[in-house]
């Protein structure tokens, strides 16, 4: 496919802007760029058809099944994209004066009371952009305690082998240590494990129930209490709450903060990466240090305020406000009944493909999962050569995206599935189905997976030279 | 109540009855009985129609202003019907982070072509696939320029305040020492952020436009970071480079900025877009998501996402950042908004900005709006005294359907764009006069 600037013609482009109406200002040339930069000049038709192209070769949850484990792909609701676009939101100033802009508070405030329920916490702060902004955020809060009772001894974060990468991240880049504790058989954490390594340095515990492999920890009150009687606090990382919310929340087990990926669980659509949006809640004890401002009501109307003992900011203004309109509409429109019921069709959905699959793939674990389940597929490796590189890449050739492929670590060969609950039984068999047809394939052909797929735009990508010789950027001079 | 569940009651019991259960409650055994949700206190769900309705009520309590004049970090410009028709897509709004780039061409190439851009507006030689917002930037900037023995960083006080707000808050938790050099004026202090520069200075940090809309003397900057073999960071809005002398022809290390003036809504603060850009020498260091090109096994070009040993999914406690998702749509929209404008739109709404703000402080300096520092140049910002309480004027301008500029420090920080015409500005005017008694 042609790139913007390969299709540029001097000369083009489209009229977009009246003639300047007032006199020209005459800049010092000193201020000046030397040379205009090298943007396309291209007609609007030419410019709707190259993105049009484009679309063609991107595949969205509206392009087939998406089964991505631990980024719940569910279906994005078109009603929330256009309670999002309602002028009233998008054309609002983030500095206009307070009464101009009670609609948006109104959309904070009881965001924020609904997300409270649903995670058992007190308070919320929608300025995270991002899962693992609101991971920052969370620790930057237990940091904030243990200054504030001067216990500066506390600079270590415990984070179990199995978690997502953000989580270790996280912590440096909050300024603390991390110690990784093993997981058990079961994926768990590892409660011997975990007690040996809590002392007078644990800050907390960054932890995701259920774990990465899908599974509930049944210890997790002792796990969340084994933490606190150690003088650390419990950090709950959501981003797969969508398997537990309105059964059991993270309030009611012990956790003390949390984050929520409005892009995961409360269907707001990922935008190829991004913007998403990462609310971070917390219990009553730490809300004086969330980022500054929050909201509350005053009478009948709502203000903004600034924290006791604020940590500062850790965005502009007060995040991605469009995406909370989203989340707000979804949340609304579930209620009561309907938010528990996405979370166990979320679980049903995963058991039956999961069933499905059993007895023909080999499940990192024989027990009901919830809301996702990993797969190993270290003796298909072994007998075929057949990897789970190879399988996945083949899903692609029946217009499936792939499972989240060698996560988590602790599991060999992993392809890690999650169905959501916003796909039907037909479209979970027809992906078994598939499934199947691959691991024949593998038997009786597992020369042509290695080369997979075959009927996508490109084959598989030479990903080490681009790493080694990295072209980021178009060269107008080659 | 909505449902986004395809099935009914009865498939979901043949569902239930195919794993081997009875109810959906057993799917939950796990769980201890003790911390089992009994009573979730949520309203009751909602059709379609209902919840449309109760945020068409909420949106209403907004007001949207028919005249807007009032910047400071967040701008009203012309965007173009082709920007939104492109990002609605369903294509590109409901994809994940393009990891399997067989399936991702279309997200991929848009990433490497906004790169391309976003390279071409700031001077400079790679940029990286987004970050959160510009303040955020400004601090995955800080972190990229730490050193062994080198870890102050300068800020100049005429940095936006959101800005340096987040960057401290980043700063305090890395222990990364910030001083603030207070404004000379509308502008940098540079003989006090010479002095404070020393030799365990990592990074300076000047924004132009600043925060007043005064231009600063980049040069005077690069030169004393330099001297020091400090790095520069140089804050930047992206409108303005469409004119003005980029971060790359100062010679700065880093160029980042707000991007939301690139075809994104003022959304009541966000989802805006982090944009950061540097010099080959620290292509390494950048945080977050690039794009790259290679070919595939037959020979063709494609895109992958690349350099990834940076990464937290990889390098995990030892990651340049955490940073997983980024604004990807929202760099699309400023890739698109850029291919829309192209060379000379982008330079047309960059000088059809400076001029009407230009024009509107000539007109207003007459009525005791006199410019605070009448000798600085400034781009499409500008503060001004204010003969009342500023907050008091800007009510009663409430009235005349315009968002007057900022109250900052006793005076008014007004912003124009090519979205205020003539008409528009001169309305403005009439209506300080009224306001003002003149």
């Amino acid at each position: 496919m042609k790139l913007l600037f390969e299709r540029s013609r001097p000369g083009r482009g489209m009229d977009l802007l009246p003639p300047c109406d007032v006199p020209a200002v005459s800049f010092d040339a000193a201020l000046l760029r030397d040379s205009a930069p090298r943007l396309p000049e291209i007609a609007e038709v030419d410019l709707g058809r190259h993105y049009t192209e484009l679309a063609k070769q991107t595949h969205g949850v509206n392009d087939g099944f998406y089964p991505l484990g631990s980024c719940t792909m569910k279906y994005n609701p078109r009603v929330d994209e256009e309670t999002a676009s309602l002028p009233g939101f998008t054309q609002v100033h983030p500095l206009q004066p307070l009464d101009t802009v009670q609609g948006s508070l109104e959309v904070l405030w009881k965001s924020e009371q609904l997300l409270s329920e649903i995670t058992g916490m007190d308070a919320v702060t929608f300025q995270p952009a991002a899962g693992a902004h609101g991971e920052y955020t969370g620790l930057l809060l237990i940091r904030c305690y243990h200054q504030s009772r001067g216990d500066t001894a506390r600079t270590k974060i415990i984070v179990p082998d199995s978690a997502h990468g953000t989580n270790p991240a996280s912590a440096t880049m909050a300024g603390f240590k991390v110690v990784s504790v093993p997981s058990n058989e079961m994926g768990g954490v590892d409660l011997d494990a975990l007690r040996a390594a809590v002392g007078p340095d644990t800050a907390g515990l960054m932890l995701t129930n259920p774990n990465t492999v899908g599974l509930f920890d049944p210890n997790i009150l002792e796990i969340t209490q084994i933490v606190h009687d150690a003088g650390g606090l419990c950090y709950y990382d959501g981003a797969n709450l969508n398997a537990v919310m309105g059964h059991v929340r993270p309030g009611d087990m012990g956790f003390d903060c949390v984050h929520v990926n409005l892009h995961k669980t409360f269907a707001t659509p990922h935008g190829g990466g991004g913007p998403g949006s990462g609310p971070v809640g917390c219990k009553a004890f730490l809300a004086d240090f969330l980022p500054a401002p929050r909201v509350r009501k005053a009478g009948e109307s709502y203000e903004f305020f600034e924290p006791e003992h604020t940590m500062g900011k850790v965005r502009s203004f007060y995040g991605n406000f469009l995406v909370v309109v989203k989340a707000l509409t979804y949340i609304l429109s579930l209620g009561k009944e309907g938010i528990p019921a996405a979370s166990a069709g979320a679980v049903l959905n995963a058991n039956y493909l999961m069933k499905k699959l059993a007895g023909h793939y080999d499940m990192s674990f024989n027990t009901l999962c919830m809301h996702e389940f990993v797969m190993t597929l270290e003796k298909l490796a072994h007998d075929t050569g057949v990897t789970a590189m190879d399988v996945a890449k083949r899903l692609l050739d029946f217009g499936m995206h792939p499972p989240t492929m060698y996560f988590p670590l602790i599991v060999h060969e992993a392809l890690m599935v999650e169905p959501t609950e916003t796909e039907s039984p037909e479209t979970l068999d027809q992906a078994a189905e598939v499934f199947l047809k691959i691991l024949e394939e593998a038997k009786s052909d597992p020369e042509s997976l290695h080369h997979a797929p075959h009927d996508c735009a490109i084959g598989r990508p030479d990903e080490v030279t681009a790493a080694r010789h990295p072209v980021l950027r178009y060269d107008f001079d080659a | 109540m909505a449902s986004y569940i395809p099935y009914t009651g009865e498939e979901r019991q043949a569902m239930l009855k195919a794993v081997g259960l009875d109810s959906i409650d057993q799917l939950y055994n796990v769980v201890p009985e003790s911390v089992r949700v009994k009573d979730l206190d949520l309203p009751e769900g909602m059709s379609e129609l209902e919840v449309g309705q109760v945020m068409a009520d909420m949106a209403g309590q907004n007001r949207a202003f028919r005249s807007v004049f009032r910047g400071a970090g967040a701008y009203r410009h012309y965007i173009p019907a082709i920007v939104k028709t492109v990002t609605s897509k369903e294509e590109f709004l409901t994809a994940y982070t393009p990891y399997q780039a067989e399936i991702s061409q279309g997200v991929l190439q848009s990433i490497f072509e906004y790169q391309t851009q976003m390279c071409e507006l700031t001077g400079m030689d790679v940029s990286n696939a987004s970050v959160y917002d510009g303040a955020s930037a400004a601090a995955e900037a800080v972190f990229m320029c730490q050193e062994r023995k080198k870890s102050a960083v300068v800020f100049s006080g005429t940095v936006n305040p959101q800005v340096l707000r987040v960057v401290k808050t980043y700063c305090e938790s890395r222990q990364v020492p910030v001083t603030v050099i207070p404004p000379k004026g509308t502008a940098t202090d540079l003989e006090a952020l010479k002095a404070a520069i020393a030799d365990d200075t990592a990074a300076v940090y000047v924004q132009s436009p600043n925060y007043f809309g005064v231009i600063e003397d980049m040069d005077a900057v690069v030169a004393a970071a330099h001297d020091k073999g400090a790095k520069v960071i140089m804050g930047c809005n992206p409108i303005a480079l469409g004119l003005l002398k980029t971060p790359g022809e100062y010679g700065a290390d880093i160029a980042v900025g707000e991007g939301q003036p690139l075809g994104m809504p003022l959304a009541f603060g966000g989802p805006y877009l982090g944009f950061m850009t540097c010099k080959q020498a620290m292509m390494r260091k950048l945080p977050g998501r690039i794009v790259g090109e290679t070919t595939d096994h037959d020979g063709n070009r494609c895109y992958v996402l690349t350099l990834q040993a940076r990464e937290q999914h990889i390098r995990r406690e030892k990651a340049s950042s955490n940073i997983c998702s980024n604004q990807a749509l929202c760099a699309m929209t400023a890739s698109v908004y850029l291919a829309a404008m192209g060379p000379k739109g982008l330079r047309q709404a960059a000088e059809s900005s400076a001029a009407h703000a230009h024009y509107l402080a000539q007109q207003i300096a007459p009525l005791g709006f006199g410019l605070k520092e009448a000798d600085k140049p400034f781009f499409h910002e500008f503060l001004t005294e204010c003969p009342m309480d500023p907050e008091a004027l800007c009510k009663k301008l409430e009235a005349y359907d315009i968002l007057g500029g900022l109250p900052v420090d006793g005076g008014i920080l007004w912003c124009c764009t090519e979205c205020n015409s003539k008409a528009d500005i001169d309305r403005l005017v009439a209506a300080l006069k009224e306001v003002c008694g003149k």
